[in-house]
Order: C-alpha cells, then structure tokens, then sequence
C-alpha cells in the first residue's frame, strides 16, 4: 500500500512537473513563429529581434520540458510494470509513434532553427520553426492518444486470461471521441499560457518604458489577439469535454461538482463544503439548473450523482469503492474555471486597450496583466488533476486498477521509490528555480541589439 | 497480415537498429561531453566543442526515446522487466541525462564564470554517467540476471556491479571517449584540432586493449561465442579490425574514415550482442526456462504489423532529414566561427 502510495505521488509530481514546461513550449513555438513569419514577409528587422528575444525564452524553456519528458518515458517501466505489461501491446504504440513522429521532427528541426540563421535562406529558416511548432502540438496528439486510451479505452479485447489488453482496431484507438474534445482543450491551454506571458512580458517593458517602446507595443497586440482566441477555445472545448465526460465517465462530473444524489434539472455548484464520508453537503450555494444547461445545452437533463452511480458500479463491476477524492476533485475543477472565466474577461479587456492603441494603462490594469501569466499555469495543473484523480479508482478505466498495476514490491521497494522521488523532486525544484531565474533574466534584458542578433539566439 | 514469428524478429531487428543507431550517434556526443573539461582550455574553446555537437545532440538523444518506445510497444515485458528491475541504475542514468540536456541550454546564458563552470562539470558528469551505466545494462542482459518465473527482477542494485559488467562499463565509457575526441577532430581547427587529435590517438590503446579484455572476458562469462559458433562470423571480427585500424587512419589525419571506423567498432559490436541474445531479450540466470523472448514477452501480431508500417514509413524520413542536419553543420568550427550555445 505505502508503495502504491509514494508510485502515485511519484507519477503526479512528475507529470506535474513536465506539464508545467510543456504548455508554454506549445503555445510559445506558434508564437515564435508567427514573429518569424512577419519578419519574412515585411522584411522588418523588428521582427527578426522579436523572434530572438521570444525564441530566447522558448529556448530556455523548452529545456526542462525536454529532461522532464525523458523522465515520463520510462516511469511507466519503473513504477507501473504490471501496468505496462497490461497495456503495452495498446499504449505502447502512440508513445513510439511520437518519438518517431513528433520528437525526432522537433529536436532536429530545433537545432538547425537555433543554428541555421547564416546557412538557410530565409523562407526555409522560417519554415524550420513553423516545424518545430508543428510537431510539438502533434507530440501533444500522441500522448493524449495513449492518456485517452486509459480515460475511455477503445479498440481493444482482453485475452483469454484476461492478463493483458490487447489492440483490435488501431484506428478506433486514434478517432477515440475522447482524443478529439481533449486535444483542442490542451492545445488552446497551451495558448492560452504562451500568450499570457507575452502579455506579461510585453506589459513590463511597456511599463519600463513609460508605454513608448515599439516592438514590445507589436508584441501586446499580438499577444492580445492570441489570448482572446486561446481563451475562448479553450473554455469552449472544456464544455464538450465536460458533455463528453458525461458518456465515458459520469462519476468524474459527479465529484467534480459534488453531487451527492441524481438530479433532474441539476443544479450548478457554486460553492460547496461537503461531508465525503457521509456523502452530504455541509454548506452549498448552487444555482439550480445550469449543470443541466451546461451539460445537455437544455434547462432540462438528468445528471447521475454519486451515491446512484456507485450502487451502478457495483453491478457491472463488483463490490468496492468506485469513488474518486471528491474534494480534490471538485475544487481543481473551480480553479480551473476559476481561472479561464477571469483569463478570458482579462484577455478581452486587454484587447480593449490594444484596439483603441491605448497603452497607458492604469496602475491596476498593468500590476493585472504583470501577473495574469500565473493563471494557465494554475489552469493547466488543476486540469490534469482533476482529469487523473478524477479517473481512480480506475487506471484504465472500467479496465485495471490502480492498485493493481504498480511494480510489485519484491521487485521495487517503497524505500526506492522513495528516494526516486526525493531525488526528482530536489533536481526538479533545482531546474525549476534556474529556469525561472532565466526566462527572467532574457525577458527583463529586451530585445537584443542588431548586432546580436547576427549570431547568438 | 505477416506470421507472429516473422514480425517478432522483424521487431527484435528494429529495437538493435535503434540502440545501434543511438550508440553511434550519441556515442560521439558523449564523448564530446567528457572530453569537454580537459580539452577546452578556455571559455572560447569550451564554446566551439558544445558548438560542435550543438544541433545534434537532442536529435541523437531522441534515438533512445524512441527505443524506449519501440521496446514498450514491441515488447511490453521486456520493457516492464528492464526499467523496474534495473530501477536505480536507470534513476541514476536519468538524472544525468537530465543535467546535461539542460547544461547544454542554461550554460550560455549566463557570462558568470562559476557558472559557465558547474554547467561544464554538469555536462561531464551527464555524459560520463551513461557512457558507463550503457555498458553496465548490456553486461548483464547478456550474461543473465535473476529473473523470475513472473518476469520479476528479483535481483538488488549490487548484483548490476559484478566485475563482467564493469569492465564492459568501462569498456564502453572509453569507446565513446575515443569516438568523440575522433569526431572532434574532425570538426575542429588549429590548436583545438591538435589537441584532439593528439588526445584520440593517447586514447585508442587503452580503448582497444578494454574492447579486447571484454572480447574474452564475454567469452569466458556468456555463452554468446557458444551460441555465435566457433567462427563468430564477419560481424564481431570486423568490429575489431575497424577499431584497429582507427591508429593509422589517424596517424594519417584520416579523420573522416577514422570516424567511420571508431562508429563501426561501436555499430558491430552492438550487433553482435544482439545477435548472440536472439531470441532472447533478457537472459534469466535462475533458469533458462524463465529467460524473456521475443516469443514469450512480445505483443500481438496486429499491433506489430500497425508498427511495421509505421516504422516503414517514418524511419527512412527521420534518416533523410538527420544527414540533411549533418549536412548543413558540415563545416569545421574555428576561432573564427560564430557559436550559438
Ligand atoms: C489554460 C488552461 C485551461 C483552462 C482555462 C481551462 N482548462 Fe480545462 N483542462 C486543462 C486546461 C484548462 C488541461 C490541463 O489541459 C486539461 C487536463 C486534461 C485535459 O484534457 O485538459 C483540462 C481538463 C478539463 C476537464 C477534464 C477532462 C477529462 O477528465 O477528460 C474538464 C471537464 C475541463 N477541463 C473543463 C474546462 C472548462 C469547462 C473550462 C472553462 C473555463 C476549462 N476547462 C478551462
Ligand atoms: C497524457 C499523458 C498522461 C498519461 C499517459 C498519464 C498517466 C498516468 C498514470 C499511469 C498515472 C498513475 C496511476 C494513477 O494514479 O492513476 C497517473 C496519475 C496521475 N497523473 Fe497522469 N498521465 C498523463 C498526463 C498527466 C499530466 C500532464 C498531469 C499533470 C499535469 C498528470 C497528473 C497526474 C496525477 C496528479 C496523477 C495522480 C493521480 C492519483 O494517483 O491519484 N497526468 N497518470
Ligand atoms: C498531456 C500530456 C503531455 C503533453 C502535451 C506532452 C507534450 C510534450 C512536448 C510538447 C514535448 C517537447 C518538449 C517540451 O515540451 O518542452 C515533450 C517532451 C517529452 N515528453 Fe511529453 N507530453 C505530455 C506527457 C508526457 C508523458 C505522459 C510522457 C511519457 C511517455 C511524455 C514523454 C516525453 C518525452 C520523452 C519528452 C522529451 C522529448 C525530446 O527529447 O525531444 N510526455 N512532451
């Protein structure tokens, strides 16, 4: 159990982690090239900086998104051995495909972008990050591939002895509805956190500037535009995923809002002090009918609660506890949409400002747009939170167990996975710490002079 | 659809290309990574021998990525049985590959000497590491580690560092140093060039007489010459003669074949201990019964197809733009040069 336990920590911390770097890297590289873009087709040398300055942070970034990921590739072998032996036949194959198909565009195309701005013609250099770009977002596709195969499996019949899952249709596995409402939402998370740090960024030197610096006034603009259509994408496509969570997994929807019993028209919960031993509320403010309304676009729609969908459980699955934390559950789901609703009234408010060529802006507003960079950081975890927390007891959904898909202990002890993880977590806080230090360090610095930007990034 | 059979060993095949594949390449930027603090005397020259593996060295490193997957896809228990059993030496390999994939990015950001510094000894450090824990896992696959009859590594952390293994380690750390400092070699000017140059030929004997010492050793140790036949076939001896030669290409400043050379003795002799496993994929040293196969610890025929003609497609794309890289950085780097990192 204690082993379990610490595997579980492990996985969450490290995937945590990864997903902390990954967001930006997928929505800066679009960003990035966009700059590049520009610079290409106006011939402005403004925009070759801007592509070097944000490129600089990509760079930077992109770094740690890299060592993490090496670490998430093989964590499934170190902690989840039986999980691997279970699944490998199915998730093994969207991990291979996006070495083959996304990580090995990304790093070399990476390379020859850092190192090529003397030996491509223009054109070509440019086409090498909108490479770059490409793939990143298509590593995204993979992995959630293989994360959907466990939130809703497809494709797939159980062998004889019912020890290993095996793939009986590779394309029912890629077309998985669920691939289809979770990619976007993640792709616009992403972004949603590159352009609030262009925000951010841009803002500051805005404010150093006392509004009168050019480039960086370029950069809010762009920056604006890219937040509004990120933030509304991303809150559109959290809705369908929470239309579609209601077929694969009700009893996720269920924690999310805490809802204890079946309700027809549902009410949407405000806030909410719950009893999860009891499985009551303690305190709770909720506006009646709108989960109906969010989850069937109609006042009218029954919403399945807790106490029902367990006593389901028990007759497909047999007796135990099929209820995820609540608590955990419920309150990532706030602050995530916590966090978009305020991201996307900040976003339109600052596309407001850029419009009307506005870039005084009041001491309030600017101290606003400084820190609102933190949000999808926040967004983005509680997300991934509520969507593996959610999951449990199930692994695989429907499928495998969590408790029953760890390494066993007779081959990893807990005082392994423990100093693993002690290990990770101190080199981790260590990357983290640099990394911030460093993206600070180029964004306060500016854009690089002409001069510099013939040579270094 | 192809028999389970064929595409068993069709995989089997496809996973040593792969590790073949990662050992040449990353190979010599390990090597570069060692040689980094002795070599470069300055900050400059620190720069050009990072400049020279600069935009390869994440492409090289997607080659274990993507055997990591392929084992996991290909062969889930191999991939299950490895990475728990060898648990801490692959955490130990992880933290240096995370220090050095990072050293590589945050070492120029800064001008702070002390910092230029601890990046430099980080990217030692990440390169040493792997260049010995590579041929430590080799070592034992082959020679058979206690395994179970549930696949289970049963084994501890310890058992990994019998002398075989070492010596295999150690054998391999002074390949790949040899095989960097030729690569330098090739992509340096002036003093830098002739401090590698005189560094790689210091280096072959000893890297020679460790290849040979393992040579035997694996003969003694392993059954993989018994299996392999009295003659090994052309694969191993060519792996000897090509390291062999690497001296007198060198003493000719045939850099270029000398490379090719050091990455053939690396190439060959990867093969060989594949072909002396197959079809064996983890020798279990408790009972030959409980020895993983590509038979016993594969996944099924459908999935294999879906990743042959995956890997059909894409495998010969990923070749076709990795030389267009090495082709584009093809020029040497001198004091002259512009840097990047
Ligand atoms: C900037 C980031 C961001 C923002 C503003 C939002 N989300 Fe989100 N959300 C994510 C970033 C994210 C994520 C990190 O990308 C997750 C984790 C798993 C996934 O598919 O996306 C996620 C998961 C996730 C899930 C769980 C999916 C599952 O378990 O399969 C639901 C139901 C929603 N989101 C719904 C919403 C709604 C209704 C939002 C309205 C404002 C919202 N999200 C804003
Ligand atoms: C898309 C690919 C992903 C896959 C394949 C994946 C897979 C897994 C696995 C195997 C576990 C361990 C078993 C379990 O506890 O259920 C897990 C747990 C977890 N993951 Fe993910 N994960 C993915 C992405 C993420 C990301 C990006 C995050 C966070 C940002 C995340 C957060 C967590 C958390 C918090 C847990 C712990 C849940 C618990 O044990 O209670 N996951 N995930
Ligand atoms: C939603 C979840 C995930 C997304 C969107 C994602 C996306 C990405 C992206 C875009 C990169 C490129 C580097 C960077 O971002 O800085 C990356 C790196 C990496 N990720 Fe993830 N990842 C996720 C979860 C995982 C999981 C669960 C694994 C485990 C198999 C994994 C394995 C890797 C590896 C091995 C790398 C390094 C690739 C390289 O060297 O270029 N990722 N990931």
């Amino acid at each position: 159990m204690e082993a379990l336990f610490l595997a579980r920590l492990q996985f969450a911390l490290t995937s945590v982690f990864h997903f902390f770097f990954v967001p930006l890297t997928l929505g800066l590289s679009i960003f990035v090239a966009i700059m590049e873009t520009a610079y290409v087709k106006t011939g402005n040398e403004m925009y070759k900086r801007l592509t070097k300055f944000w490129g600089n942070i990509f760079l930077i970034n992109f770094a740690v998104g890299v060592v993490t990921g090496i670490v998430m590739e093989f964590q499934f072998g170190l902690n989840w051995s039986e999980y691997s032996r279970f699944v490998g036949d199915i998730f093994g194959v969207p991990l291979a495909i996006e070495a083959l198909l996304a990580f090995f565009l990304e790093s070399t195309f990476l390379g020859i972008w850092v190192f090529g701005w003397d030996r491509l013609s223009k054109k070509l250099h440019a086409t090498t990050i909108w490479i770059v770009a490409i793939a990143s977002n298509l590593s995204a596709l993979w992995i959630l591939v293989a994360n959907s195969f466990m939130q809703s499996p497809v494709g797939y019949r159980l062998t004889e002895d019912g020890s290993r899952a095996e793939m009986t249709d590779f394309w029912a596995l890629l077309f998985n509805p669920h691939v289809w409402v979770q990619f976007p939402h993640v792709i616009a998370g992403g972004i949603t956190t590159g352009a609030f740090l262009v925000i951010a960024i841009s803002t500051f030197h805005l404010a150093r500037n006392k509004g009168n610096n050019e480039p960086f006034k370029k950069s809010l603009r762009y920056g604006a535009v890219y937040a509004f259509v990120g933030t509304i994408l991303v809150t559109l496509a959290g809705h369908t995923q929470m239309q579609d969570l209601l077929r694969t997994q009700p009893m996720k929807v269920a924690a999310a809002e805490a809802l204890w019993e079946t309700e027809n028209p549902a009410s949407f919960s405000l806030f909410t002090i719950g009893n999860e031993e009891e499985l009551r509320d303690v305190f709770s403010i909720r506006i009646p009918g709108l989960l109906s309304f969010l989850a069937f676009n109609s006042f009218e729609g029954e919403v399945k609660g807790i106490k029902d969908l367990q006593a389901e459980y028990e007759i497909t699955y047999g007796p135990g506890n099929y209820i995820p934390p609540i608590a955990i559950s419920y309150w990532s789901f706030r602050l995530m949409v916590g966090a978009g609703t305020l991201m996307l009234i900040i976003a339109s408010l600052t596309l407001l400002y850029v419009i009307r060529n506005n870039y005084a802006f009041p001491r309030w507003v600017e101290k606003l747009l400084l820190w609102s960079f933190l949000f999808p950081y926040l967004a983005n975890s509680t997300g991934w939170i509520l969507a593996e927390i959610g999951r449990q007891p199930w692994i695989v959904f429907g499928l495998l167990r969590t408790e029953d898909a760890v390494t066993p202990a007779s081959v990893v002890s807990s005082s392994e996975v423990m100093f693993s993880m002690i290990v990770f977590v101190l080199i981790y806080s260590a990357l983290t710490l640099a990394d911030i230090y460093l993206i600070k360090k180029s964004a306060v610095a500016g854009l690089p002079s002409l001069e510099t930007t013939e040579g270094r990034i | 659809m192809m028999d389970l059979e064929t595409l068993q060993t069709i995989w089997f095949v496809l996973v040593a290309v792969l590790f073949t594949g990662f050992f040449f390449l990353e190979g010599f930027d390990y090597g570069v990574g060692i040689l980094l603090p002795f070599l470069g005397k300055d900050d400059r020259d620190r720069r050009t021998v990072i400049n020279t593996i600069g935009p390869f060295w994440d492409g090289n490193e997607v080659w274990l990525i993507t055997a990591g997957g392929a084992m996991f896809a290909a062969f889930p228990h191999w991939y299950a049985t490895l990475f728990s059993g060898f648990y801490l030496a692959l955490i130990l390999m992880l933290v240096a590959l995370i220090i050095r994939g990072v050293a590589f990015e945050f070492r120029s950001k800064s001008d702070n000497p002390t910092w230029r510094n601890l990046w430099d000894w980080g990217i030692f450090f990440g390169s040493a590491v792997p260049a010995l824990l590579w041929g430590i896992a080799l070592a034992n696959i082959i020679r058979g580690v206690p395994i179970d009859r549930n696949m289970n590594y049963v084994g501890g952390f310890l058992d990994l560092l019998n002398p075989y293994a070492l010596i295999c380690g150690i054998a391999s750390f002074s390949i790949f140093t040899l095989h960097g400092s030729v690569f330098l070699t090739l992509k340096t000017k002036d003093a830098l060039h002739e401090r590698a140059m005189s560094f790689a030929k210091k280096c072959w004997a000893p890297a020679t007489l460790l290849s040979f010492a393992f040579t035997v050793y694996t003969f003694l140790e392993t059954d993989l010459f018994a299996r392999l036949g009295i003659n090994p076939g052309i694969v191993p001896v060519f792996s000897v003669v090509a390291l062999a030669s690497v001296i007198v290409l060198l003493q000719n400043n045939a850099s270029g074949w000398a490379f090719a050379m050091t990455g053939a003795a690396i190439a060959f002799s990867t093969i060989t201990i594949f072909l002396g496993l197959f079809p064996r994929v983890m020798v279990s040293s408790l009972d030959p019964e409980w020895t993983l196969t590509i038979y016993n610890a594969s996944s099924s025929a459908y999935t294999l197809s879906i990743m042959s003609i995956v890997a059909l497609i894409f495998v010969p794309i990923v070749l076709i733009y990795q030389a267009w890289t090495y082709w584009i950085f093809r020029k040497r780097l001198g004091t002259d040069s512009e840097l990047e990192y």
